[in-house]
């Protein structure tokens, strides 16, 4: 084969031209439409109805939404703007270009609702979907258990049949945020006879009803986001279970995947795939320990965040890879590596900067430390659930064993 | 920036996948390390006129192909997959690059073209007997031939780990003007390697699938390439690129110790069961894919800027550089590991990729070089 010089040439790309289109009138529309108080750090709406937005957080919600801009790939009718993987990595860069903050991001438009569009029927899809896009309600998140953590499947929360509507009895622990949530989806037992993978649903729930209690768990970092939610007789409509009845098992873990990809940053199937935060760990560093000519002067410490912020770009450059390798909207088993890789560079960051601090980080409030010191120590203690929730590291790496590599149980 | 392969680029590399598994099975790999050429003359004949390999990504008007650095790459991730022995970085790499660089039009158009056509061997000589890949190691020097046409100089001092030395036709030597140091003085020179004056020693390494020699210049008279003194960006370049080819190589090479690995613990028997279905062993696995993954991240989007000439490419080359390094080794490391018993034996093939991982790793500064490297390139 003798190569000539045309045809494998990766930049003469046809589509080129489209994109840079779609860029431009992007850009003005932006400018345009994003308030100054959607721009910087700041508040991220999630769906809640219990928590009050800002004006221009609202306007800008309302904006994006008008849009379809708030789930750039779904369909029209479902609340979308169909936008190409292309366009959706134009449009996410071109937010990030101007600082403008996510319009509406949480468990709706990332997990539930791709779920939802994916697997649901067209009923559901027309019931749920809109309003997710909107923004109109806070999901929570009902998998866990007391006695089914790792080992999901052996949960226990019942499911029973009563004509139209099933009642639900049992408990779910670590479902975050739910006491500021509307609905939650949960993973029930439907058929308690049947092989524990196979008796399994996921159901839709409304929050707001007698046979729902929410209590708070304490965390180590002070803070409780997360709650145990009891059902007692609670009630669920019967075409809200979302995949077929018993089919929870595959629908949950399609669920999983979408979160996992969510935390990797490359659910293009929700509102913010693609958006990466850099860091600032260099600078935030040096603030604490000696320097020489503005180096880290400690050879160790010095050698251990170069590392750090190579492992950081590396880890960018394959969310970027493996956003462009999708086929289509749909996160595979990639999301279980990526995912997993990014929390163990996040917790080895926090570990740096608390190792750097010394002293200084172990404020937990009052005089003494500044606010940012007792923020990096909470954020320390806080993420060491990064390898815990939405699967531990030891579960993550089963999964690529079994998934990607295709070694046997 | 486009980040993933074409379907044109797939076909490419499927293209020279085929040829490599059929020319360089480790049988043959076995056979022509242990000869003192290393190379297998019609292999490399078939691959410069067949595939027309050697000149991929030179320009059409010196006589290559026209591709770019990704396609370029993409030979690399194979070469390394194969462990092919061949005079391919060498020559097309180190040395072609070096001309592209530094060399003057008219002195492309005279020296390419044959290295394009594979036809003539060269190769690169930068490091001398310190081991220093930074323009302070380069202590060789070139005087003016007072009896020369203004362009012919002199060449005093020693060059080591010269990539291929012992069989290349041509050289490209990097010395610098008397009493200059770091980046000031520097020259590219080109010489054939019969000339009087030019003695070359084979160095014994533990990778004899790549094969180093030491050159000593005693007067040796070479052709300047562009201009006196003013070498220090060619170099740099040239050794970035190198630095990005010989990632995508280690990533390729990676990524066949990996598949064999995963492949030996899905057939290999202990305690009744496959040794792949324990959780030790598959964790294990399942940490070399990440590591290899990342590692393809930084190697791929490496060669794509440069392709584009990106403003960013030095930093993303010693990002390349270490990331795939330290991937390479410890994949190899965990593929002996893997293998048991049989992993350290020489009869099984795991040294072979093992060796030539820890010399690519030294290969154009190590790990840490680089690291500190992409620290002061990307501004941190």
């Amino acid at each position: 084969m003798r190569a000539n010089g045309e045809s494998f040439n990766s930049t003469s790309d046809p589509g080129m031209s489209q994109t840079e289109e779609f860029r431009s009138t992007t850009r003005a529309w932006l400018e345009e439409n994003c308030p100054t108080g959607a721009r910087g750090p700041g508040q991220i709406p999630w769906g809640s109805s219990k928590i009050e937005l800002q004006p221009d957080v609202r306007l800008w919600l309302e904006r994006m939404a008008e849009r379809g801009w708030t789930v750039p790939t779904w369909p029209r009718q479902y609340g979308g703007a169909e936008l190409t993987r292309d366009e959706y990595t134009v449009l996410i860069e071109e937010l990030k270009r101007m600082n403008a903050r996510t319009p509406l991001t949480g468990r709706g438009v990332n997990y539930i609702g791709p779920t939802i569009l994916e697997l649901g029927n067209d009923d559901q899809k027309a019931r749920w979907l809109p309003g997710i896009a909107r923004g109109e309600g806070g999901w929570a998140m009902g998998y866990s258990e007391p006695d089914a953590g790792s080992d999901l499947a052996s949960l226990s929360t019942r499911a029973e049949l009563r004509g139209d509507h099933y009642l639900l009895n049992g408990r779910k622990t670590w479902t975050s945020d739910a006491m500021d949530c509307d609905y939650i989806f949960v993973l029930v037992r439907t058929d308690p006879d049947k092989p524990k993978h196979e008796g399994i649903s996921l159901v839709l729930v409304d929050l707001s009803q007698p046979g729902v209690q929410i209590r708070p768990i304490r965390l180590l970092s002070g803070a409780s986001p997360f709650n145990e939610t009891l059902f007692e007789d609670a009630v669920a409509r019967a075409d809200d279970v979302i995949g077929g009845v018993n089919n929870g098992w595959t629908v949950g873990k399609r669920l999983l995947q979408f979160e996992r990809s969510t935390h990797a940053g490359i659910n293009i199937s929700g509102s913010q795939g693609g958006r990466v935060i850099e860091g600032h760990m260099p600078e935030t560093i040096k603030r604490y320990v000696p320097t020489i000519k503005g180096r880290v002067a400690d050879p160790l410490l010095r050698a251990r965040l170069i590392r750090y912020e190579q492992n950081g770009h590396a880890q960018r450059l394959t969310q970027k890879r493996v956003i462009e390798e999708l086929e289509a909207r749909a996160p595979g088993y990639a999301s279980s590596a990526v995912k997993l890789t990014g929390a163990l560079h996040t917790q080895e960051g926090d570990e740096m900067l608390l190792a750097a601090m010394g002293t200084r980080g172990i404020g937990w409030q009052g005089e003494g430390f500044e606010r940012d010191e007792t923020e990096a120590t909470r954020t320390w203690l806080r993420q060491k659930s990064l390898t815990i929730a939405g699967g531990t590291k030891e579960v993550q790496l089963n999964i690529i064993a079994k998934r990607v590599l295709g070694l046997p149980d | 920036m486009q980040f993933s392969f074409t379907d044109e680029q797939e076909q490419f590399r499927s293209v020279i996948r085929r040829f490599l598994t059929d020319k360089s099975p480790t049988t043959e790999v076995r056979r022509l390390m242990e000869t003192s050429q290393g190379y297998d003359r019609d292999v490399w004949r078939q691959l410069s006129q067949e595939l027309a390999l050697p000149g991929i990504h030179i320009p059409e008007r010196y006589g290559g192909a026209g591709f770019g650095a990704v396609e370029l790459g993409i030979v690399m991730e194979e070469l390394g997959r194969s462990l092919l022995c061949a005079p391919y970085f060498s020559s097309s790499v180190l040395a072609a690059n070096a001309i592209l660089n530094a060399a003057s039009e008219s002195q492309k158009v005279e020296l390419l073209p044959d290295i394009a056509s594979g036809e003539r061997l060269a190769t690169l000589a930068v490091t001398e007997p310190n081991g220093r890949w930074d323009t302070q190691g380069i202590e060789l020097t070139a005087t003016l031939a007072k009896d020369g046409a203004g362009t012919e100089f002199l060449l005093n001092g020693v060059k080591s780990f010269v990539l291929d030395g012992q069989i290349a036709d041509l050289l490209i030597v990097v010395g610098r003007n008397l009493a200059t140091s770091g980046d000031e003085g520097l020259s590219f020179f080109a010489l054939p390697t019969q000339t009087p004056g030019v003695e070359r020693r084979a160095l014994e390494t533990m990778d004899p699938t790549r094969k180093l020699s030491r050159i000593e210049f005693r007067n040796a008279r070479a052709e300047l390439l562009g201009e006196l003194g003013t070498g220090a960006r060619a170099l740099a370049n040239t050794l970035d690129q190198a630095a990005i080819a010989l990632a995508n190589e280690m990533v390729g090479g990676a990524q066949a110790l990996f598949d064999s690995a995963i492949s030996y613990v899905q057939t290999r028997m202990q305690f009744g069961r496959v040794i792949g279905s324990f959780q030790a062993i598959k964790h294990k696995c399942a940490d070399m894919l990440l590591e290899v993954e990342l590692a393809k991240s930084a190697a791929y989007y490496a060669a794509e800027a440069a392709a584009e000439d990106d403003p960013e490419l030095p930093a993303l080359a010693s990002l390349a550089k270490a990331c795939t390094s330290d991937a390479y080794m410890n994949t190899a490391a965990n593929c002996i590991q893997l293998h048991g018993g049989i992993g350290f034996t020489w009869d099984h093939d795991t040294h072979l990729w093992f060796k030539r991982a820890k010399s690519s790793e030294v290969f154009l500064g190590d790990p840490s070089y680089h690291r500190e490297l992409y620290v002061q390139r990307s501004g941190l």
